[in-house]
């Protein structure tokens, strides 16, 4: 009985490094060749259309500022990267709590997907004067603007995750005799990553947007305060040069998070023809 | 584990909303430590009969009769379920889907359970892919390790969906007789549209057709049978007898269609 009982296939080969390694190396390749021929054209707008520094600065010009006064550039920096991830984890915290609880709790999920839906109605911008009004100019109203702009994305990609779990799952669980709470933590939540893992790629692109039109409004520090100052002073290379931050910040967040949620969902991958 | 005898008494299925039940009133007996084999065409009701029994039909639809087991008591607890997907959690790997039950029930598996799931896996010819994930291995081994999850539940009764169904022949053919011996001293039921599959496993087989449960003779020879001249024969039979309830099936369906619309006409002339 012990021996084995029969032998067939041998297991098909799991995804090498090697692999993993040549696609970053691609990714890395891709953007620097497409940055540089944005760069490019960028350069040769400015030098045959003879464009004036105050209105379209050269990249050369916008480099020089970045490197001129990096204190000033990293201070208010490191403020909106703090405002976009506090929001982030606001909002996904929220997101994902709404979700959990509009599927476990039938009232919830009736009187208030409607109010969710409805809300998108409101655009978050026209928000930012109430929020400044409510929480004031420093950090907090930023943190809330960024984690509104992400809760809609992150809570209706968590609960379409959690409800469309595929009952085949979950007739093996109650055959096991599963509890809720059980079939919820080890089928519902996991089979729903996937799916939230595209919420939180969205979240993590648009966040930025909610910290910066936040500072817009009214703050004193970041890089949306930063370009406000800049552009009442005609300094279009400094603004440029927040600008420039502010897009490495959306790369870098971006690809993290895809790489963050691609070691953490090791067993969804996309299928080689769409990378 | 002592073999559990099942015992179905008029058990009927209307499914919320549906015009006419999927099955009434059918009585069957599985005798324990056997394999029953439960053969229809597509769409016959064979699979909502099992649902039924292995308890996964929602309270909105309409149920009524007894499943129990040979002292009168309800079967809850005995059962194992294998479906036609292998069902595989893809984010656990090997091992981790074998001991599903021990998380499902108690959170964490124990080092018992693992051990446990180590000897079926190697029973099975799977050791060395313990720790692979399930999209790391082939159609049959995913099944072989379904097949281990299965065991693992250690229960009498083990009701089968086609679960062969989405291999190869040949791997089918060796899966087939693989799970048959694994299983030995269990009482399974096994749902299948494929005679041949049916009549190699099934100590009984029955037709499932027009919402009745009818008895089909097996070869005396015994299980799992070689496919042989006179297997052949039986699943020719089988064949015809399929093939004939069918087109009668058909022909009653368009009788009584006919004489709903025409009653419809009638009523509305009126």
């Amino acid at each position: 009985m012990n021996k084995p009982i029969t032998h067939t296939a041998q297991p098909v080969a799991a995804i090498p490094d090697k692999q993993n390694s040549s696609g970053r190396r691609q990714v890395l390749f891709r953007l620097t060749v497409t940055s540089l021929v944005i760069l490019g054209v960028w350069q040769a707008i400015v030098v045959i259309f003879s464009m004036p520094p105050f209105i379209l600065p050269s990249p050369l010009l916008v480099f020089d500022k970045l490197i001129s006064n990096p204190e000033l550039l990293w201070d208010h920096s490191l403020i909106t990267l703090t405002e976009i991830v506090l929001g982030l984890l606001l909002g996904l915290f929220m997101g994902i709590g709404l979700a959990l609880q509009m599927l476990l709790f039938n009232p919830v999920r009736r009187w208030l997907l409607p109010v969710l839906i409805a809300s998108q109605a409101i655009p978050v911008f026209a928000l930012a004067p109430i929020l400044m009004l409510w929480f004031g100019y420093g950090m907090a109203s930023k943190v809330i603007m960024a984690a509104l702009i992400i809760f809609f994305p992150v809570t209706t990609t968590c609960f379409d995750g959690l409800r469309h779990t595929p009952t085949g799952y979950l007739d093996l669980a109650t055959t096991m005799h599963a509890n809720r709470w059980r079939q919820l933590w080890h089928i519902r939540l996991p089979a729903a990553l996937p799916t939230l893992a595209s919420g939180i790629r969205v979240a993590v692109v648009v966040a930025p947007i909610g910290a910066v039109v936040g500072e817009w409004v009214g703050s004193a520090g970041g890089l949306g305060y930063l370009m406000l100052q800049a552009n009442a002073r005609m300094q279009i290379a400094d603004m440029f040069a927040a600008l420039f931050i502010l897009a490495l910040f959306s790369i870098l967040l971006y690809y993290s998070t895809d790489q963050l949620l691609k070691k953490a969902i090791p067993w969804y991958r996309e299928k080689p023809n769409n990378t | 584990m002592p073999a559990t005898e099942i015992n179905i008494r008029q058990l009927s299925l209307q499914y919320q909303n549906a015009p006419e039940p999927v099955f009434s009133d059918l009585n069957l007996q599985l005798p324990a430590g056997e394999w029953t084999c439960l053969l229809g065409s597509s769409g016959c009701g064979k699979t909502s009969l099992l649902r039924r029994l292995a308890g996964l039909i929602e309270p909105q639809h309409h149920c009524s009769g007894e499943i129990t087991d040979q002292h009168g008591l309800p079967l809850e607890g005995q059962i194992a379920y294998m479906a036609q997907q292998d069902l595989l959690l893809p984010w656990l790997k090997v091992r981790d889907n074998v001991c599903l039950q021990a998380r499902l029930s108690k959170g964490k598996p124990s080092v018992e359970d693992y051990a446990r799931a180590d000897q079926l896996l190697a029973q099975l010819g799977l050791a060395d892919s313990s720790h692979l994930l399930p999209d790391a291995l082939s159609g049959g081994m995913r099944q072989r390790v379904a097949l281990a999850r299965t065991l693992m539940q250690d229960t009498p009764v083990v009701l089968m969906d086609e679960p062969f169904s989405a291999l190869d022949a040949v791997t089918r053919h060796r899966l087939q007789a693989l799970a048959f011996k694994a299983l030995e001293g269990r009482t399974v039921l096994l749902i299948t549209h494929d005679p041949q599959e049916a009549l190699r496993l099934g100590q009984h087989v029955w037709l499932f057709q027009q919402r009745q449960l009818k008895a089909a003779s097996t070869p005396n020879s015994p299980v799992p049978r070689a496919v042989d001249a006179e297997l052949g024969d039986y699943q020719q039979r089988l064949l015809t007898a399929l093939k004939a309830a069918d087109e009668q099936f058909s022909v009653e369906s368009a009788c009584q269609e006919s004489a709903c619309q025409k009653s419809a006409y009638e009523g509305e002339r009126q």
